[in-house]
């Protein structure tokens, strides 16, 4: 763990793997949106609306994922203090607030045509944009502080609490009514989705879980090029503070 | 064209696909972009302390 928390060694390493995990992205979501929109199957009950399922479902599962991942990071930021941890946490927050409100749109949008009704207020639903909510919290507290430090603290201990957010979302579909229908893949006993339905979706999960982590890299890269950059600034006004001195110890004297 | 039609539900798959494009572009302009900054500020930077 602590070798991949050095910094110089995480840019050696992410700048090596980051073109792979791009083109394998760009390359799995292009295969994924064909078969999504051209090879699978229209459904018996949904008919060609089924084809919302393949970009609502993944950008559901990154919505969670990513949440585990910021609160994860947090957990080891807060115990072990990893210069890494809280720079991939953050870094992680807005792609996850992107997906989840994907998730909310694209869901709004099948919802539209099969329940009848753009939202409604059910367990499902409610603690998605709660996990929304938590996101934006989460991103606003960490920069709500002078001294990164602290904020950082503040949003780990945040993002800990709404863990509690993430078993609701999963198991809201068993423990309370609603129009969301229950798991089809993720469930005991296998999935119950049809097979030539199930490829092109995970397929485009596996598309969106890449994307995530490049994009990922991509901003833990740029927040260690901007803590060089603060540095090599604070070293820059130290030295003309130190040039400055022995006139202003003249003219004093 | 009775393909685009979508089997009536035009109205509903095709937005989903272009509100996804959108917000999967716009995550990865938004990203590259601040880095490509960061990385032209950090050059300036070291020019002007290398001097």
């Amino acid at each position: 763990m602590h070798r991949f928390a050095n910094p110089a060694r995480f840019m050696r390493l992410s700048a090596a793997i980051l073109p792979w995990t791009a083109a394998l992205a760009v390359a799995l979501l292009g295969l994924g949106i064909y078969l999504a929109l051209f090879v699978a199957p229209p459904d018996y009950q949904q008919g060609e609306a089924v084809r919302i399922m393949y970009v609502h479902v993944p950008a559901a599962w990154l919505a969670s994922f990513v949440y585990a991942l910021v609160a994860l990071m947090s957990a080891v930021a807060l115990i072990w203090r990893h210069p890494l941890a809280d720079i991939a946490a953050q870094s992680a927050a807005p792609l996850g607030a992107g997906f989840t409100l994907l998730c909310l749109v694209t869901g709004s949008l099948w919802g539209a045509r099969m329940w009848g009704t753009w939202w409604v207020w059910d367990a499902r639903l409610t603690s998605v944009l709660v996990l929304f909510f938590l996101y934006l919290g989460y991103i606003a507290l960490v920069n709500a502080f002078d001294e990164p430090g602290r904020g950082a603290r503040a949003g780990a201990i945040l993002a800990l609490v709404g863990v509690v957010n993430l078993p609701i979302i999963k198991f809201s579909v068993d423990w309370w009514n609603t129009l969301h229908q229950p798991a089809s893949v993720f469930r005991l006993g296998g999935p119950t989705i049809a097979a030539a339905m199930l490829w092109p979706l995970l397929i485009m999960a596996l598309g969106y879980t890449l994307l995530f982590a490049a994009l990922l890299m991509v901003r833990m890269r740029t927040a260690l090029l901007a803590a060089k950059l603060r540095a090599l600034r604070l070293a820059e006004v130290e030295r003309e503070a130190a040039s400055l001195m022995p006139q202003q110890q003249t003219a004093l004297s | 064209m009775t393909y685009l039609a979508m089997g009536g539900y035009a109205a509903y798959v095709w937005p989903a696909y272009g509100v996804t494009l959108l917000v999967l572009g716009g995550l990865t302009l938004w990203c590259v972009g601040a880095y490509r900054r960061r990385q032209r500020e950090l050059e300036r930077q070291q020019r002007e302390s290398g001097r």
